[in-house]
């Protein structure tokens, strides 16, 4: 019978940058991706774990910093603990900032939830000279305290411990100064239902003007809520200046109260290596150049030259080419004597020659040794830092220095950096993000090929950056005019600097390719099919003439349009087309640049329309497809005017 | 001595901004909006603060204290329109220009020691001291600045945060961002990174001019 309960439920919460993930990958076994990025985590993970021959869910929340949410992921993240009954509630703190993140672990003392402080990094902490006595904190608080290294595992088994051995919660918090326990017992006193939070929480919250908080209690009370809102309004009015703040320094009060005796600090600081490499990233003296380092080697060295140089040519033009590809091709030819099975498996187009192979052989290198070095970077703490050297660029284009980390990652796969958008605070930002990523940023895939096939054009490459680069300021620069709204707020935690570590770094780059092949083969399989099938019924070439003109009126040759309508399907076949074309002979050096240019700004990947679809409304997207589509055509034009009067690369 | 009447406070506060800081040799009437017959004009005249040769005006020795004065007030009244008043943009400019005038007698004084002696005004434009910085600045009065006035490396403790949007406030809040909290401003460019406990954060100019610190030097 017992069995037929769900199992006990443990729920990770805490700050970003605290562990969390790696605690939940500790625990349940699985991995999800562990990031050093504020933010990064939006999606829930779940996962399960058996301690002491019990079975347990395992549920890992977005960071928070406080009980009263902000953003969308704290938003998240309390819903979870809301409603989500966890019997086990882990509250997951970096030792180095206890005495900041301590006043949420009394919030979740305050709301009765059964709450074990997981005091982690303690080695960290006690190499700048920390030392902690956590039984003491585990007196003054009266839940139980965990001390962990959890990346190696030290404390797991006191934990696993203290999750079985738990029993509930027992404790209370306070008590707050006087005329602010008033006026909690005045309005506590007056709800009736039962909360998940408790009374006393839940009265504390609305006075913090908490509008989801108020709007359940309004559901709960009914007809009571009549005689609660004019109390309610009362305290609002009369603590209307100050209300948030007292409470935080009563909080922080009552922290200061626990930790008395528990921490001592030795007073001998000497900035690490770390310190000083943080310091040179932040600095635009020395952290433009390092910028310029990071993307000469890590971009332009490691993906473009060893993903899509080195590997490519192995694994296409060896591999493929020398052994795979015409032992399929003879298989399936022998296999089968029907031309439009052929053609649908084998062909030009077919699933395995356009599906499987550029798949495989093309993409999967160049998205490979990308998400390597975003991994590294990421994990090294280094792209909060470059939020806070391009913030004040980014405003002159309506974003915030946040945006940053979508900017790169769409350098690697714009769906993804599309999906990433999420995590800004505003619609106007993440629309503005969204238009730039389907605009002007190439995907890795798409990189790869256009600067192999410029870089065989002296000038093309520099005509190429400075087109892109003035069409991404100058669009954002509009966008920011013509959006309503405010400029974004930039603030950003700065976690330290990180050596990362080497099976983090694997393990997250291996499930950010499986997930982007999971998403993408079957795109890929599907564009061969509708590639085939328009070849084979005549529409496609019905579809090219079509557009012809549109190619042809910016000085492409009518063999170009292929190329173009290939790139919707797949941002790098259209790039492929071009390559194709450009071996043939068929292209001028101005003719490869604008086709180029205009081929890297043309609507973005049948994917991310997708995705955009999913994350902004299908009329946001549709707007977006067609503003990018005119504005890539119109700069096509307009470049090659320019290019054949100037006579620049001619 | 009486007290100038508005229109000549601000024919000499243009007549100081035209000679003292944007170094020009006098100002043209027709620059000023004047004829040559204006009341206000004749007032400066009289009282040989200023020196009209032909089309042009000169600021003489005898007024640049009173026209530096007048400068002061006004910017004065800008800083207490848009920072305590929060009365933003054309309008704040238009009500500091009524506002300047009535700084008499101590009250700009007293506004400016409420203010904290500021030395820029909300265009970034320099704010003549008056005694009252002079005198505080003797006593060594550290005062409560906003984060933007540190230098980087100095230290100070977390005053009050000024932030009108309460859920910005309380992210801070969360953030350990807490009056009473030690800060160090670790770098000023291009963003703000400052150290609260063992932990660092960015915040753009907008938010760092929120935060005010009573500055330890």
């Amino acid at each position: 019978m017992s069995e037929e309960l769900p199992p006990p439920r443990i729920v990770l919460v805490g700050n970003p940058n605290v562990g969390k993930s790696v605690l939940f990958n500790v625990l349940t076994g699985s991995y999800t991706t562990v990031s050093n990025y504020p933010g990064t985590s939006v999606e829930i993970s779940k996962g399960r774990c058996r301690i002491d021959g019990r079975n347990y869910e395992v549920l890992d929340t977005p960071g928070m910093y406080s009980l009263m949410p902000i953003t969308d992921e704290e938003r998240v993240a309390r819903q979870i603990l809301l409603q989500g009954q966890p019997d086990v509630l882990l509250h997951v703190v970096d030792a180095r900032n206890i005495e900041r993140m301590l006043p949420m672990t009394l919030q979740m003392i305050e709301a009765g939830l059964p709450l074990i402080l997981v005091v982690n990094i303690l080695d960290e902490a006690e190499r700048i000279g920390m030392k902690f006595d956590l039984p003491r904190l585990q007196q003054n608080l009266g839940i139980p305290v965990v001390g962990t290294v959890i990346k190696r595992r030290q404390g797991l088994e006191e934990l696993h411990q203290a999750i079985a051995a738990y029993q509930g919660p027992t404790t209370a918090v306070g008590p707050y100064a006087s005329d602010l326990e008033a006026d909690i017992e005045r309005l506590s006193g007056l709800l009736t239902a039962d909360y998940s939070l408790g009374t006393r929480s839940t009265a504390i919250l609305m006075m913090q003007k908490d509008v989801e908080v108020e709007e359940l209690v309004r559901a709960e009370e009914g007809e009571g809520f009549a005689q609660i809102a004019p109390v309610l309004h009362a305290i609002k009015f009369a603590r209307r200046a100050d209300l948030n703040l007292q409470i935080s320094l009563e909080r922080k009060r009552l922290t200061r109260e626990m930790l008395t005796g528990v921490l001592q600090q030795d007073e001998n600081e000497r900035p690490m290596f770390a310190e000083h490499l943080s310091r040179w990233a932040m600095n635009p003296i020395s952290g433009v150049p390092l910028l310029l380092l990071v993307l000469y080697f890590g971009l332009y060295q490691f993906v473009g030259n060893f993903g899509a140089g080195t590997l490519v040519d192995f694994l296409e033009g060896s591999l493929f080419g020398k052994y795979i590809n015409p032992a399929v091709v003879g298989f399936f030819n022998d296999l089968t004597d029907i031309y439009w099975l052929r053609e649908l498996l084998v062909g030009e187009y077919g699933l395995w020659t356009l599906g499987f192979r550029y798949a495989i052989a093309l993409i999967l290198p160049i998205v490979g040794t990308f998400f390597l070095v975003f991994s590294v970077l990421e994990d090294t703490g280094y792209f909060p830092r470059l939020a806070m050297l391009v913030d004040r660029l980014f405003k002159k284009i309506g974003l915030s220095g946040r945006a940053v980390i979508p900017m790169v990652l769409g350098f690697g796969c714009d769906t993804m950096a599309t999906m990433v958008t999420r995590t800004l605070e505003s619609r106007r930002e993440r629309v503005i993000a969204t238009i730039l990523l389907a605009l002007a940023i190439p995907c890795s895939a798409q990189l790869g090929v256009i600067l192999g096939l410029l870089s065989t054009v002296p000038g093309a490459l520099s005509v190429w950056l400075l087109s892109i680069l003035g069409i991404f300021l100058f669009i954002g620069y509009l966008s920011a005019k013509v959006m309503p709204g405010e400029n974004p707020v930039f603030y950003m935690e700065i976690p330290p600097m990180r050596l990362p570590q080497l099976r983090n770094v694997l393990v997250k780059t291996l499930t950010r390719m499986q997930s982007y092949f999971l998403e993408i083969l079957p795109l890929f399989l599907i564009a061969s099919v509708i590639l085939w099938a328009g070849k084979m019924s005549g529409v496609l070439d019905l579809v090219v003439k079509a557009f012809t003109p549109v190619v042809t009126s910016i000085g492409l040759p009518s063999e170009a349009t292929a190329a173009f309508i290939f790139g919707f399907f797949r941002r790098d076949f259209g790039a492929a087309g071009l390559y194709d074309l450009q071996t043939a002979g068929l292209l001028s050096p101005v003719q490869l640049t604008v086709a180029a240019v205009t081929l890297t700004l043309f609507v973005p990947c049948i994917a991310q329309f997708m995705m955009m679809k999913k994350e902004r409304g299908l009329k946001v997207a549709a707007a977006i497809f067609v503003f990018v589509s005119v504005q890539a055509f119109a700069t096509g034009w307009a470049l090659n005017q320019l290019l054949l009067v100037t006579g620049v690369l001619s | 001595m009486e007290k100038l009447s508005p229109h000549a406070e601000e024919i000499l506060e243009s007549l100081w901004i035209a000679t003292v800081e944007e170094k020009a040799v006098g100002c043209l009437l027709s620059d000023l909006d004047l004829g040559p017959e204006d009341e206000a004009l004749n007032e400066l005249v009289r009282r040989a603060f200023v020196e009209k040769r032909g089309d042009r005006l000169y600021l003489r020795k005898e007024g640049r204290p009173e026209a530096e004065m007048t400068v002061r007030r006004h910017r004065l009244a800008e800083r207490l329109m848009m920072d305590i008043l929060d009365i933003q943009g054309e309008k704040g400019n238009d009500q500091a220009c009524e506002f300047e005038h009535l700084l008499h007698e101590g009250v700009d004084t007293k506004i400016c020691t409420l203010l904290n002696h500021p030395t820029t005004c909300p265009h970034g434009k320099p704010i003549p001291s008056g005694t009252c910085c002079e005198e505080a600045r003797k006593k060594g009065e550290v005062g409560v600045v906003p984060l933007t006035e540190l230098k980087a490396g100095q230290k100070g403790e977390i005053a009050y945060l000024s932030i009108g949007d309460g859920l910005k406030m309380q992210k801070l809040m969360s953030m350990g961002v807490l009056p009473g909290n030690r800060l160090e401003l670790v770098q000023r460019f291009p963003s703000y990174v400052f150290k609260v406990g063992n932990s660092q954060f960015a915040v753009d100019d907008v938010l760092a001019r929120e935060i005010h610190i009573r500055n330890e030097g």
